[in-house]
């Protein structure tokens, strides 16, 4: 029996005893507080040792928090921005204006679904070449009106298709990448679930990069590396266990800020708690960004890429 | 048994494959990839890589195509030296990397440097696609990075000749943030008002494609060549349907206005001459 069949069949006793009370009055607090203590510890135990794998599946449950879960936790007001102007609204990306702790910020998410109907309309989270033109049009209208940019990444992936391919895939990315560079206000980015290749870093080219805890950004998902490496899509499991993909990983290589971390059960157990700690550090954060001079705080962004990865050769 | 003397059997017909091999290096005859005709390897070389028969623009290497651009004795190499080293500790990585050291005679998947086109100088950097398809991991950004700082700096145009799979896998995430680092690099030299063209040649794909290859203020294509974001086995595999004939070649892109002008290998440097003359300082005073 694994750690995870283990703690569901704890979490099944537990239940049985608060019936067992409701129905019976029979006083089992004793054993209550034994079982719900050993299954804290087994949780604490089992959520502290996810392989690379693990994380990849438990950000992938339909349990996991979305963009809006966050947004509509984070934000007062929030008013949602619809289309790209120039083809169409992509609804696997929402965006729009709203109150952070009374500053005023644009937020831009990329939106899975939290039922399969709502993942189809979504694209599972996985944009067309508008969706990153309606994202670079908000955040250019952020700098017009001087408010910081909020991204919350949660993507397989640009999406692959013939449309995607006709509409320029390549140049919506490629755009966001150069125009984010040059934008004049500041741009936290926060990996809550999977960030997948270029269609992640394409809203995650800003001043600060933090990851969930359990969330997980690499170069292409497990299945493509696999496959792409190994001509063999099934080997995903052994593919994201050299990848380095987790956020431990990541904060390790500098390639992100901040590690997160999320309450016991992840952010997919306790939303609501998980948005609160996102919200303080957001708050905080962005403060302090708003102090800096527009000319430090680009010069600061560029060498955060410029910098990144420079022990990686010889010459 | 008499009757299958006189039947008529049905061969199967087996069609040229058009596998992306190197040109055979040593020999007098190739026979062309593309359209499969036997060709004088002296002519083919003449005519620079390019298939008299189908005109199919064939793949070259990164010192051949700068002598094809730039005039002789002019180009001063930078950055020749940067090599990748496996600080991830990707599983045989090294190898990897020696083997496509060997084959290409490069060290890393492109070529950087300053040189002059008709008498103007410009930056210059041209990927090969035989050094592990062109991939970009740290050194390719860097090499690249570095390119368009110098540009900058000297107040020079610079011209990036693309031709890659993508990001290079076995470098993980770090390979991903070459494609901000050069992005943002190239907004510099943006801001400077300084001029940037992208000539696109087969493969022009991933990371590349969805960073540096599309930001030219002018972007041209080889004839034929494939460029796209995913890579067509990918799409293929995605939507499950098959792919319009001509699908992410140059001229599908020209339809779809994603690049400028397709030109032929033979007239590259002439385009390229009038683009850098019409963006000199000399066309402002002559």
């Amino acid at each position: 029996m694994n750690n995870n069949d283990k703690i569901e069949k704890l979490h099944n006793k537990l239940e049985e005893l608060y019936e067992l009370t409701k129905e019976q009055s029979i006083d089992f607090s004793f054993e209550i507080s034994e079982l719900e203590k050993k299954l804290t510890t087994l949780k604490e135990n089992y959520y502290s040792h996810l392989t690379p794998w693990d994380k990849v599946s438990l950000v992938r449950m339909s349990t996991r928090p979305v963009a809006k879960t966050y947004i509509d936790h984070i934000l007062d007001d929030f008013i949602e921005l619809h289309g790209d102007r120039l083809h169409k609204d992509d609804k696997a990306v929402i965006g729009g204006i709203g109150f952070l702790d009374k500053i005023p910020v644009t937020v831009i998410g990329q939106q899975k679904g939290a039922t399969t109907k709502e993942n189809i309309e979504r694209n599972f989270g996985m944009l067309h070449p508008e969706g990153y033109r309606k994202a670079l049009r908000l955040m250019k209208q952020a700098e017009k009106f001087h408010r910081p940019i909020i991204c919350f990444v949660d993507t397989p992936g640009a999406f692959c298709g013939i449309g995607a391919e006709e509409r320029g895939q390549g140049e919506a990315i490629a755009r966001n990448l150069m125009e984010m560079s040059m934008l004049k206000v500041p741009i936290i980015s926060v990996v809550i679930g999977e960030g997948g290749s270029g269609g992640a870093l394409a809203i995650a080219a800003g001043d600060r990069v933090w990851m969930l805890e359990h969330s997980v950004y690499s170069i292409l998902t497990p299945e493509g590396f696999a496959s792409i490496l190994w001509k063999d899509s099934s080997k995903a499991k052994e593919a994201a266990e050299v990848m380095k993909m987790t956020a431990k990983d990541l904060l390790d290589l500098g390639a992100i800020e901040k590690v997160i971390p999320e309450p016991l059960g992840g952010a997919n157990a306790q939303p609501v708690e998980m948005a609160d700690t996102i919200k303080a550090l957001l708050i905080e954060e962005i403060k302090e960004l708003l102090n800096l001079d527009v000319d430090v705080l680009l010069e600061n962004r560029f060498n955060r890429f410029r910098q990144m990865g420079s022990s990686m050769y010889s010459s | 048994m008499m009757r299958d003397l006189f039947k008529k059997t049905k061969y199967v017909q087996m069609p040229i494959k058009q596998k992306q091999v190197d040109i055979i290096p040593e020999g007098v005859w190739i026979k062309c990839p593309n359209c499969g005709e036997i060709l004088f390897k002296d002519d083919f070389d003449k005519n620079n890589g390019v298939c008299s028969f189908c005109k199919a623009h064939h793949r070259i290497g990164a010192y051949d195509r700068l002598s094809q651009v730039l005039d002789e004795g002019t180009f001063v190499e930078m950055d020749k030296e940067l090599s990748t080293l496996n600080v991830l500790n990707f599983p045989n990585y090294e190898e990897k990397i020696s083997k496509a050291q060997e084959k290409s005679n490069l060290e890393e998947a492109v070529v950087t440097g300053i040189g002059q086109v008709g008498g103007l100088s410009t930056v210059i950097a041209v990927m090969d696609s035989r050094f592990m398809m062109g991939s970009m991991g740290y050194v390719v950004g860097e090499k690249i990075t570095r390119a368009i700082e110098t540009a900058t700096k000297k107040k020079l145009p610079i011209l990036i000749f693309t031709a890659s799979g993508g990001a290079r896998m076995q470098e993980g995430i770090m390979s991903l943030m070459q494609m901000a680092k050069t992005s943002a690099a190239l907004a510099k030299h943006h801001q400077q008002g300084l001029l940037y063209v992208t000539v696109l040649t087969d493969p022009t794909t991933g990371g590349v494609t969805a960073s540096f290859a599309m930001l030219g203020d002018i972007i041209i294509s080889e004839p034929g060549a494939l460029i796209g974001f995913a890579g067509p086995r990918v799409i293929q595999q995605t939507i499950g349907q098959k792919l319009p004939e001509g699908f992410q070649r140059a001229e599908f892109l020209l339809e779809h206005g994603f690049i400028d002008r397709i030109i032929k290998r033979k007239h590259m440097k002439e385009e390229l001459h009038k683009i850098l003359l019409l963006h000199s300082k000399e066309a402002f005073y002559e």
